[in-house]
C-alpha cells in the first residue's frame, strides 16, 4: 500500500428539495467546487471514479452512478458504484482510497449524492426501513427511528442515559450548523425545545432524529507524487477500518466487549455485549482505524470528529464505541461539554467545554442526511478543517477547530450492520 | 432557454412472488401457534429468530421450538412510521428475551398503553386465527391479558 492523500473537496447545500438540479448536475456543481480549489490539477491527470447513492428506490434509475460519470466527462475511465445503507458514503471513500493505495489509480474521484425529495417522508421512511430484514423485521412496523429508540432505551436501561443528555446532542449539533451556510437545518433550541416536539417513537423526538435531503458531496483523492504537485495543503489519510454486524439487532450476540488499545478487560467485567445498547461494527472500525494510523489513546490523540448522528442516541452510542468515553458514560461525556465547540454560546452549562468537538459542521442532524452524499460530506468539513480553511469554504472561522491535526470521520448504515472509520492528518 | 423547473407524478407498483424458502417452517408454524427458533447441533448456541446456519460456528441449526413466555428485552411506540404502517399508528415494537435462548425477537405488544410498558415485563405470544403467513401472525401480550 501506498500512501494517499485528500486533494480536495466540495459540497452541494443541503436541502430538503432541489427541484431545479438532478442529482447528476447536484454532483457536477460538487465536482467543479472540488476542482476550483486545485487549478493546478487538469481533469487528465484523473484515472477514475467511485460514485455512492443509498436507494435505487428514492432515484427509480438504476445505474444513476453511471449517468453521473458521463455527466462528469470521466468516461471511459474506470467507475462504479458503492452501496451500504446508511455507511455508503464512507465506503465510498474507502474504496477511492483503496484505488490510490493498491497503485491502481493515481487521482480517483469519489462522489456521492441522494435525491430524497422524489417521495414523501413516510414514504422514505418505508424505503429506508426496507433496509432492514423483508422476513422478519420490516412487516412488525419497519420503521428505523423505532429500531434506534429500541436501542437507546436499552442504552438508557444499561447506563442511567437520560433524554435530556441526548437533547443536548441536538442542541450543540443544530447550533453549530448556525455557522455552516451548507447545513439544512441551523437553529438554536433548547433542551425543553427538543422533548416538547413531537414525540416520534419513544424516547426519540423530532428534534432527536435528522432529516431527509436532497445533496451531493465529492472528495478527490490522490498518490503522494499527484498531492504534491497539485495541492498546497494536502490531507493524508493515515487510516481506514471498517465492521459490521448482523442485519437483525435481534440477533446481536451478548458477550464480550471488543478492547482499544487504552482499554482493559475489567473495565467491562459485567457488560453484555453489543447487545442491542452498541455497536460492535463501529467499535471494530475504530480498532482497525487507530491501529493503522497509530493511535493508542483517540481521546488524546484526535482532534475532532465527525460522526454519523442520524439520532441523537447514536451519536452518544458512538462516543462510546470510538472509545472517547467508555460504555456507559456517554451521557456523561455530553454533559460535561468535551464534544461541544469551544467558544460558541449553546446557552448550556458546560464545564470541559470544546476539549474534542464532535460534530463541528452540524452532522446529520443539522445538515441533513442525503445518504450517499453524507459521509463524504463528512470526508469534505475534515478536510477543510485540517487544511484549516474552514472559514474560507463556510464564509466564518467560527467552526475552525485551532490547531487541529488529526481528524475522524464515521460513516453508518442501518441499526450498525457497516460502519467505518477513517483518520485523516494535516501534513 | 430559462424557465421553472416542470414537475409530474409518476406512480409505480409491483407484485413480488416471495418465497420464504428455508425460513418457511416458521411461517408455516405461526399458523400451527408455534413460535420456531433454531438451536446449533454443534455450539448448543439458541437463535429466537430462525436462521438455517448457526452465526456463532457456521454449522447447519435445527428447528427449536421457543417457549410461549418471554419478557421484555426493550421496546418503543412509534407515533409515526413507514408509509405503509402510518395509518397503524401508535403501535408498540419490543424484542423479547427467552430463557435459555441466546437471541431476541422482534414482535408488536398489544394489550398495553405506551406509558405500562416496562423492560422485564412478561409477555405470552398470541396467534392469529386466520393466518396471513407473515411475522405478524404472532404478537405478544402482557401475561394475565391485557392491562
Amino acid at each position: 500500500m501506498r500512501p494517499v492523500y485528500m486533494i480536495s473537496g466540495g459540497i452541494t447545500k443541503f436541502a430538503k428539495a432541489h427541484p431545479e438540479k438532478d442529482f447528476r448536475l447536484m454532483v457536477r456543481e460538487a465536482y467543479d467546487y472540488a476542482l476550483r480549489d486545485i487549478p493546478r490539477l487538469t481533469t487528465d491527470m484523473i484515472d477514475g471514479a467511485v460514485g455512492s447513492y443509498f436507494s435505487d428506490h428514492f432515484t427509480r434509475q438504476l445505474k444513476a452512478a453511471s449517468m453521473a460519470q458521463d455527466y462528469l466527462g470521466l468516461c471511459p475511465r474506470p467507475s462504479k458504484r458503492i452501496e451500504g445503507g446508511g455507511a455508503t458514503g464512507g465506503l465510498c471513500f474507502q474504496s477511492a482510497w483503496e484505488a490510490v493505495a493498491s497503485g491502481r489509480m493515481s487521482c480517483c474521484v469519489a462522489f456521492g449524492f441522494e435525491t430524497m425529495s422524489r417521495v414523501n417522508t413516510w414514504k422514505g421512511n418505508e424505503f429506508i426501513a426496507l433496509a432492514s430484514d423483508t422476513n422478519f423485521d420490516f412487516p412488525v412496523g419497519g420503521f428505523y427511528t423505532g429500531y434506534y429508540a429500541m436501542m437507546v432505551r436499552r442504552h438508557m436501561h444499561q447506563f442511567g442515559t437520560t433524554v435530556e443528555q441526548m437533547a443536548m446532542v441536538s442542541v450543540k449539533n443544530h447550533v453549530n450548523a448556525l455557522y455552516n451556510p451548507y447545513a439544512q437545518n441551523a437553529k438554536r433550541l433548547t433542551i425543553k425545545q427538543v422533548r416538547e416536539s413531537p414525540m416520534v417513537a419513544t424516547p426519540l423526538t423530532m428534534e432527536d432524529i435528522c432529516t431527509m435531503s436532497d445533496g451531493a458531496a465529492v472528495c478527490l483523492l490522490g498518490s503522494e507524487e499527484i498531492a504534491a504537485k497539485v495541492c498546497d495543503r494536502p490531507v493524508k489519510v493515515t487510516g481506514v477500518g471498517s465492521g459490521s454486524d448482523a442485519m437483525r439487532m435481534a440477533d446481536r450476540p451478548h458477550g464480550k466487549v471488543l478492547l482499544l488499545p487504552h482499554e482493559r478487560e475489567s473495565d467491562y467485567a459485567h457488560l453484555k455485549y453489543p447487545g442491542v445498547h452498541s455497536f460492535r461494527g463501529g467499535r471494530m472500525a475504530a480498532k482497525l482505524a487507530y491501529r493503522m494510523a497509530g493511535i493508542s489513546n483517540p481521546r488524546e490523540e484526535l482532534g475532532f470528529v465527525e460522526l454519523h448522528d442520524a439520532y441523537t442516541s447514536s451519536e452518544i452510542q458512538t462516543y462510546e464505541d470510538l472509545g472517547l468515553c467508555k460504555y456507559g458514560e456517554g451521557g456523561r461525556f455530553v454533559e460535561s461539554g468535551i464534544p461541544f465547540m469551544p467558544g460558541v454560546d449553546y446557552g448550556l452549562e458546560l464545564p470541559r467545554q470544546g476539549r474534542l468537538p464532535v460534530n463541528p459542521s452540524g452532522g446529520l442532524l443539522a445538515c441533513g442526511h442525503p445518504v450517499g452524499a453524507t459521509g463524504l460530506m463528512q470526508a469534505v468539513f475534515a478536510f477543510w478543517q485540517l487544511q484549516d480553511t474552514i472559514g474560507r469554504h463556510l464564509g466564518n472561522p467560527t467552526l475552525q477547530v485551532q490547531g487541529a491535526k488529526r481528524g475522524l470521520i464515521h460513516s453508518h448504515a442501518g441499526t450498525g450492520t457497516y460502519i467505518t472509520v477513517s483518520i485523516l492528518e494535516a501534513v | 432557454m430559462s424557465s421553472e423547473p416542470l414537475i409530474i407524478h409518476d406512480h409505480y407498483e409491483i407484485d413480488y412472488r416471495h418465497s420464504y424458502a428455508q425460513d418457511s417452517p416458521f411461517f408455516v408454524g405461526l399458523s400451527k401457534g408455534k413460535l420456531l427458533g433454531s438451536r446449533c447441533p454443534a455450539c448448543r448456541y439458541t437463535y429466537a429468530t430462525p436462521r438455517s446456519h448457526c452465526m456463532e460456528c457456521g454449522a447447519p441449526t435445527e428447528w427449536h421450538e421457543l417457549p410461549k413466555t418471554g419478557r421484555i428485552h426493550t421496546f418503543t411506540t412509534c407515533y409515526y412510521g413507514g408509509e405503509l404502517f402510518l395509518k397503524e399508528t401508535p403501535f408498540t415494537l419490543i424484542l423479547v428475551e427467552f430463557d435459555g435462548v441466546d437471541t431476541l425477537f422482534l414482535s408488536r405488544l398489544k394489550g398495553l398503553p405506551p406509558d405500562a410498558v416496562r423492560i422485564g415485563l412478561p409477555v405470552v405470544a398470541r396467534f392469529a386465527k386466520t393466518p396471513s403467513f407473515k411475522v405478524t401472525d404472532v404478537w405478544f401480550e402482557p401475561v394475565g391479558g391485557p392491562a
